[in-house]
């Protein structure tokens, strides 16, 4: 059939995790589009609501492999159930969240096969692809869209060759839609004992110390997000986070901010941090590199502010402050606590 | 006892410090004005094995890096820090590999340096971030993985302890020889040169680097130790329909200069009144307040 697959997570609270609901809804729309069905694999041991977190997403078949050894998550069980289950069923798609497990398991998998593997795509579609060098055109294939080169290209990847095609995509990029709340598939339940060996167990997690998500930009509403233009002066993020709380916001951040320290990874916004949809989104010292925009170009208002006129995210915001962030934040609290009262 | 480790390692493009010279006047990028640097997780990578050979002696760590010839430059720096010695991966052929095809010559080229413990990288490189390399290459050596290492808890003669970071923890695990670590950003920084390996490695050099400058390769009889080895596709025995651009399922199908699209834009200029006028407005639309 060569159906479209999803590898799902589990997460700590033993649900099918957030980030392969999303890629089902994109999986769902791909195999409409190749009038084929969808397919998720599931590792895991009392995985709860399986069927009934699936099916509205769209998914036609569960493989389920079902065994107390599979939580949590460990490569080499994982990787021997999905590869022994991509050669006996041969999908042409096969999509992995771009986390520290689908990033630990998707090379090996794509290793083993000799498939191509594209990261952290921000966008999925389907078409046709012509060989020069063969002198045909192939129908059919996974455009794998992701930035490159610093963010100045946008490069559409293809494997024309090698199935599946295989592809990595981080939580919050891809939208996660109800497709049909009647909608019903099967499970598969696979005899774990086939696919994995004693030997894949040979590595022993001896402690796991899992906290719950403290800051989560994906849900806010209102994101005042700071570049490494706040690191001109100091305390340019404290300024920020008095911004987001009187707003009722949270404060993201780019990557150059994260990476010069003045704030969490978990706050980084674009394609190597979270996607976010926002009412509002203020960008305070944020040139807007194209890595950036993936992450926030779908908020519905974009506030630039930047002593830069010609900062790439002016292009694609809604106002422009020409001016500096360090005086205007305090003027947009000030102002903002006198007018909602 | 004594433990073998390779440390895989990156010379990348400085893609964090992009500065003006960065980008050339048609919107581009100058590659030639990016530094080239160590690739910061890579480093992370060799100061784990190096705390490894702090506390089992006589172990050995050959650091190991593909790319063209001036790569040999983190290979010296890595002596300065600890490493005993170096490989330098490099031919034209390989040019254009993607993941996939990087990881089985690399893979080839491990193989060659002898029987390992355990081999070492960062976990991504900066230049392309796809982390894809580290479990790659370990499923081509058919040992077992350990990603995101944050910190050495304990090593043995035959088995380590690795504390890991997850997106939201973190994880102990123990492992048995041979096993592919890759270690995260957030893992201790390297140590810096030590004063007397600089005198002793600074003068290593590969052959490559000899026909350049014109050096004399018979320092190398006496003086093994300044011998930075280069290897071809050939010398690892890597087949050529398995790297380079033929070697890579990967196809770039094309490739889009980004084009911004100019939305309605409203400019402000930071009055007073400007500011309080747009505060006023976003609360009555509703987007505030």
């Amino acid at each position: 059939m060569n159906n479209v697959f999803v590898y799902c997570e589990i997460t700590e609270e033993n649900h099918i995790a957030d980030v392969s609901l999303e890629l089902i809804s994109k999986a769902r729309k791909l195999a409409d589009e190749l009038k084929v069905k969808v397919e998720a694999i599931v590792a895991g041991y009392n995985v709860e609501n399986l069927e009934n977190s699936l099916y509205p997403y769209g998914v036609d078949i569960i493989n389920y492999a079902e065994d107390k050894r599979l939580f949590p998550y460990q490569t080499l069980p994982h990787f021997s159930i999905v590869t022994k289950l991509i050669k006996e069923k041969q999908p042409q798609i096969a999509l992995f969240g771009a986390t520290s497990v689908g990033r630990d398991l998707a090379p090996r998998v794509a290793s083993f096969l000799r498939c191509g593997l594209t990261a952290d795509c921000t966008s999925l579609e389907i078409g046709e692809y012509e060989d020069k060098k063969e002198g045909k055109i192939i129908d059919n294939l996974l455009y794998q869209i992701r930035p490159a080169f610093g963010g100045n290209i946008i490069a559409t990847i293809v494997n024309p060759n090698t199935r599946p095609q295989m592809a990595t995509v981080r939580e919050g990029v891809m939208k996660k839609e109800i497709y049909n709340n009647n909608h019903k598939g099967e499970v598969v339940k696979l005899n774990v004992n086939d696919y994995v060996k004693d030997s894949d167990f040979c590595i022993e997690i001896l402690e796991r110390h899992i906290e719950q998500q403290k800051i989560n930009i994906k849900g806010a509403q209102i994101i005042v997000c700071g570049g490494y233009g706040m690191a001109s002066k100091p305390d340019g993020f404290k300024l920020l986070h008095d911004l987001a709380e009187t707003l009722g916001g949270e404060v993201g951040a780019t990557r150059a901010a994260v990476d010069a320290g003045l704030t969490e990874h978990e706050r980084q916004v674009g394609q190597t941090g979270v996607t976010v949809r926002p009412k509002l989104y203020i960008g305070c010292g944020v040139s807007g590199a194209v890595q950036h925009r993936a992450g926030m170009q779908e908020s519905s208002k974009i506030i630039s502010i930047n002593t830069d006129v010609n900062a790439p995210l002016n292009s694609i915001a809604d106002y422009t402050i020409t001016g500096d962030a360090f005086e205007i934040i305090p003027k947009l609290i000030q102002y903002y606590k006198k007018n909602s009262k | 006892m004594s433990l073998k480790i390779v440390v895989l390692a990156k010379q990348v493009p400085d893609t964090r410090n992009v500065g003006k010279d960065a980008m050339t006047p048609e919107g581009t990028v100058n590659r030639q004005a990016l530094p080239a640097i160590f690739n910061p997780e890579d480093l992370n990578a060799l100061e784990m094995a190096l705390e490894i050979k702090d506390r089992v002696p006589d172990t050995e760590i050959t650091i190991l890096t593909m790319g063209p010839s001036r790569a040999a430059e983190i290979i010296r720096d890595s002596m300065f820090r600890g490493a005993d010695n170096g490989v330098v991966l490099s031919d034209r052929k390989l040019g254009g590999s993607d993941t996939l095809a990087t990881s089985y010559a690399i893979s080839q080229a491990v193989k060659k340096t002898g029987k390992f413990d355990i081999v070492f990288g960062g976990r991504q490189a900066i230049d392309g971030d796809t982390a894809q390399v580290g479990p790659q290459t370990a499923e081509k050596l058919e040992i077992p993985q350990i990603t995101y290492a944050e910190e050495l808890v304990n090593v043995d003669e035959n088995i380590i302890t690795i504390k890991r970071r997850l997106e939201r923890g973190v994880e102990v695990v123990k492992a048995q020889f041979p096993v592919l670590i890759t270690v995260h950003s957030s893992a201790k920084p390297c140590r810096f040169y030590n004063a007397k390996r600089v005198m002793k490695y600074k003068h290593a050099f590969s052959k490559s680097e000899a026909e350049a400058n014109n050096l004399d390769t018979n320092i190398w009889n006496q003086f093994p130790y300044l011998k930075i080895e280069e290897w071809n596709a050939a010398d690892v025995e890597a087949e050529d329909n398995r790297i380079g651009l033929t070697g890579s399922p990967t196809k770039v199908k094309k490739i889009d200069n980004v084009v911004l699209t100019q939305k309605e834009n409203m400019t402000i200029e930071p009055t007073d009144e400007n500011l309080d006028n747009l505060v006023k407005n976003l609360i009555d639309t509703h987007i505030i307040g």
